[in-house]
């Protein structure tokens, strides 16, 4: 028993902490309304996979019936911060939030998964992160087998935490911020914005990137891409290191208010969610980062969301693409920063599209960030019934705004071969409209 | 709980389906009822009638409490292993195994959620009415279990009007089967409906036959605002007394009114003494002339507005009102108590005051609305378990709102059941005679008292 740690054990260590869940958590009232709408719970059946119980447990822990054990760090993992808890609540309780600061009080009292400590030691020093992922894009295609459809290799060997199955997306052997110079100009710039690339972007899909340019591009969009800029920092703090991931925004906060730019645009709504929402309130006992982390929140929008809202973008020479469409809208868009109208009205916007909703697209991929990674089995679960979603309605093509969405789903098509079905960013379709346009 | 019992209960269900972890253990310790909880010894998850039936006798001949649960949804504790024990959970059979289109029957396993029984039968133009605040995760054992009502209540009655027949595992592992698709069926005791509301202390529901009816063709739907309590009292009377049964007939306390406002800004004036809200269903002919009765009925009646929705997007803006009424007031506290006391419908405005005037006597947050055709009110108190002042306060205002709602010849609950929750109350409705009754049924039915023990009839 010597590793379990006891609820008086960290009370002392972190009072704030605790006090803090602890008010937040008495609001469940233990409806069960949760369940109808989780992921985990669908597939694992069992209280522990579902928002009730999680904050049951942690509850459990305040109270000193528990400890903090390997079984906590367990039930806590098995969420895809997907958020459809919270958003099914009517109690108002921030289920998801609520977990991210249960794997906090983990982290305090038993320190990071070591594995996880290996990988956000790495992150943390940028430039070695940069060399590291760069490496993987030049020497990745030895260990990678490409399979017949763009973006889409699997592992040669056995990769430590993957399943060999697993399709994944290769590095690019040049970064997307080497691919340009970091300020893209145009002829007569209406505005200019900022590019947080974010590290999917950047490092493997570097053509959502090229695509997101191209269309800045053709509505005279000046783009700067900070070179420093790093990642957004969502897999570190919902891992529970929420130091690190202060690390992460403190450096990204710095980087970009260093540009005179009117917006800052991701691709990536965790990434968008990350400036809008996640970095001012890290910092909400730190006056001085929190206003400058809000003056950041208030310019940053995600892309579909400004080429609509602000941008008003080009329709006339919008040529044509034939595909049927259907749509995934990830959970940190349609729930995080609730952007779910605009890339349907970019989609819709293209001659030649037809689009099919399918029945559940806001329903979760099963990616949920690394929590793929650990708990794979499972999310290829989940997946499936997005996979079989996306089947219905005989689309040719999945968009999405993610990265990680679009590689989870590729893996999923693969699986179920379903060979005839691409993944790309809602982008990448205007971009291939503007493109068809000139011809 | 002996290693060999659960070494046995392992080899019944598998090795994945018995949980055991501290952690696991803590998960079931609870239901939706606040300031229950109690750690079960072992977590159990069948999945088929013979696993039940086995891991029953087991229990029964080493006298180990079992405590059935759906989805841990109820409000009065029914699923809390308050001594320990077999927790043993009935999701894993979720099968719909037969919609009879004929006979206008499905039958189906008990760990089918509502709802997904209803998206089932919708494709066949028909519903399965009960319909409790949790359709989407409550199952059809909790809900018959329960006895479980619904918005619809007035018009379509509760579970056990649709209850037709189930396979029963008995205390002591042996499987019964009583009633079945006959419409007409008068052979013996009613023990289908025995086992209807019976909380889990008289035996585990493994199967349901269930009778679903015709969806409703066309409904409209309205809401009045009513400056005197009074008023919307003699709208429902006068709603009934013009021969219409409405589908729904909803009512919110000036209370809860404010709350809801505060809260969701629905539009309600915040010196309204109660809203009503209205629905009928039925043959569109029918609906149209019953809608125009309704109508009347309430401006006779002083309603100070009434609004009928056009479209379904009016529809659900007059319920939204309704929607909000409990997420409102529980988030205004930590600690949410639905109550459940029951008064015949002429007296719901006399009722209403009463908890008002509770409220104000004991200092304590109560919202009320509730089914006001039905006479099943739900008066919400709000509160902190953490504050023991408080709960002391807590306490005695319920006493009173139960005992009120006994002396006006109502009944502790409509539709959530007894549990452990309102099991103090119970004698002063029944009396002694009829308790011990109950409870003669109760040890013939479970000797050993393994089923759900405590509940309802209390210690037998
Ligand atoms: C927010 C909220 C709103 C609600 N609204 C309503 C409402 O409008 N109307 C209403 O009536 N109720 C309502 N309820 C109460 C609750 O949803 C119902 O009681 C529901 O029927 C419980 O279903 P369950 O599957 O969760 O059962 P559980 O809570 O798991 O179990 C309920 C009881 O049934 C027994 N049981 C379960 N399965 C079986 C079985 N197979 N065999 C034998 N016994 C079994 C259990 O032992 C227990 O005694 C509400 C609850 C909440 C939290
Ligand atoms: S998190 Fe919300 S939906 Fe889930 S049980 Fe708690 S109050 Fe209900
Ligand atoms: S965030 Fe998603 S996966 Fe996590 S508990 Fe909520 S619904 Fe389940």
């Amino acid at each position: 028993m010597s590793n379990e740690i006891t609820a008086k054990d960290i009370n002392e260590h972190d009072k704030e902490l605790l006090r803090d869940i602890e008010d937040a958590l008495a609001n469940c009232v233990k409806c069960g309304n949760c369940m109808a709408v989780c992921p985990i719970f669908k597939e694992v059946g069992v209280e522990s996979g579902v928002a009730r119980g999680k904050l049951a447990l942690m509850e459990g822990v305040l109270k000193g019936d528990i400890p903090i054990s390997d079984n906590f760090e367990k039930a806590l993992g098995k969420c895809l911060s997907c958020k459809a808890c919270a958003a099914n609540c009517s109690s108002g309780v921030p289920a998801d939030e609520l977990i991210i600061r249960g794997r906090q009080a983990i982290v305090k009292a038993r320190g990071l998964h070591p594995m996880k400590q290996k990988v956000f030691t790495l992150l943390k020093n940028r430039p070695l992160f940069d060399f590291a992922l760069r490496m993987a894009g030049l020497f990745g295609p030895l260990g990678m087998k490409k399979l017949p459809r763009p973006m889409a290799v699997v592992a040669r060997f056995p990769m430590p935490g993957m399943d060999k199955r697993r399709v994944l997306t290769p590095f690019a052997a040049t970064p997307l911020r080497n691919q340009y110079p970091e300020t893209i100009k145009v002829d007569k710039p209406k505005m200019r914005v900022a590019f947080f690339t974010g590290c999917t972007i950047n490092y493997a899909y570097t053509d959502i990137g090229q695509s997101v340019i191209n269309v800045l591009k053709a509505n005279d969009v000046e783009v700067v891409m900070p070179s420093m800029q790093h990642c957004c920092g969502t897999p570190v703090f919902t891992s529970g290191d929420i130091e690190t991931g202060k690390t992460f925004a403190r450096h990204n906060i710095q980087t970009f208010e260093r540009y005179d730019v009117d917006y800052i645009v991701a691709a990536c709504g965790s990434c968008a969610e990350a400036f809008k929402f996640e970095y001012p309130k890290m910092f909400k006992d730190e006056p001085d980062m929190k206003a400058r982390a809000e003056k950041l929140a208030k310019k940053t929008l995600e892309i579909s969301e400004f080429l609509v809202d602000v941008v008003k973008f080009r329709k006339d020479n919008l040529g044509e693409v034939k595909a049927t469409v259907t749509m995934h809208d990830p959970c940190h868009m349609v729930r995080g920063i609730k952007v779910t109208q605009q890339p349907r009205e970019i989609v819709n916007a293209i001659p030649g599209i037809k689009f099919v909703e399918m029945k559940e697209p806001a329903r979760c991929c099963g990616s949920g960030g690394s929590f793929s990674l650990a708990n794979y089995e499972l999310s290829r679960k989940i997946n499936d019934r997005k996979v079989a979603d996306i089947a219905s309605t005989h689309a040719d093509i999945v968009a999405t705004s993610c990265g990680s969405c679009r590689m989870h789903i590729t893996d999923g098509l693969v699986q179920n071969h379903q060979d005839n079905t691409q993944v790309v960013h809602v982008i990448q379709l205007l971009d291939k409209a503007y493109q068809a346009g000139k011809k | 709980m002996q290693t060999s019992t659960l070494d046995a209960l392992k080899k019944i269900v598998g090795p994945e389906y018995l949980l055991t972890s501290p952690e696991d253990l803590y998960c079931y310790s609870y239901d939706a009822t606040p300031g229950h909880q109690h750690l079960p010894e072992a977590v159990v998850r069948p999945a088929s009638t013979e696993e039940i039936s086995k891991i029953l006798a087991l229990a029964n001949s080493n006298k180990i409490p079992v405590y059935t649960r759906g989805s841990g949804t109820n409000l009065c504790a029914d699923t809390c292993p308050t001594n320990g024990g077999i927790v043993l959970v009935t999701t894993r059979m979720n099968k719909i195994l037969e919609i009879d289109k004929e006979n206008l029957i499905a039958v189906a396993q008990p760990g089918v959620v509502v709802a997904d029984l209803n998206k089932a039968v919708a494709e066949f133009g028909l519903i399965y009415p009960p319909d409790p605040g949790t359709v989407a995760t409550a199952t059809l054992g909790g809900t018959v279990s329960e006895n479980a009502g619904g918005l619809r209540g007035l018009k379509y009655g509760v579970t056990k009007h649709y209850v037709m027949g189930m396979e029963v595992v008995l205390a002591d592992g042996n499987i019964i089967n009583c009633g079945g698709k006959n419409v007409k069926d008068v052979s013996g005791y009613d023990m289908t409906k025995l086992f209807t509301g019976a909380e889990g202390t008289l035996g585990v529901i493994t199967k349901l036959i269930l009778k679903v009816v015709p969806a409703p063709e066309a409904k409209k739907a309205m809401m009045a605002i009513f400056k005197n309590l009074d008023d919307a009292g003699n709208s429902v009377a006068g709603i009934i007394s013009h021969k219409i049964i409405p589908s729904t007939l909803e009512i919110l306390d000036n209370s809860t009114i404010r709350t809801v406002e505060d809260s969701a800004k629905v539009g309600l004036p915040l010196d309204a003494e109660a809203v009503l809200l209205i629905e009928v269903d039925g043959n569109p002919t029918v609906v149209e002339a019953e809608a125009e009765k309704v109508f009347a009925v309430l401006k006779e009646n002083h309603a100070f507005s009434v609004q009928v929705a056009k479209n379904q997007q009016e529809v659900d803006k007059l319920w939204a009102a309704r929607r909000a009424a409990l997420p409102a007031l529980s988030k205004l506290r930590p600690t949410t108590f639905c109550e459940d006391a029951t008064v015949p419908r002429s007296q719901v405005p006399k009722f209403l005051r009463a908890v008002s005037d509770i409220a104000k006597k004991y200092n304590v947050t109560i919202g009320t609305f509730g089914h006001a055709g039905d006479g099943n009110m739900h008066p919400t108190i709000v509160c902190d378990l953490r504050i023991k002042e408080e709960m002391e306060r807590v306490d005695k205002a319920m006493d009173e709102i139960f005992t009120t709602a006994l002396k006006l010849n109502g009944t502790l609950s409509g539709e959530h059941g007894i549990g452990l929750g309102k099991l103090s109350w119970m004698e002063q409705q029944h009396g002694p005679i009829l308790m011990e009754t109950m409870r003669s049924i109760k040890r013939a039915l479970d000797p050993n008292l393994i089923l759900n023990p405590g509940k309802l009839v209390g210690e037998c």
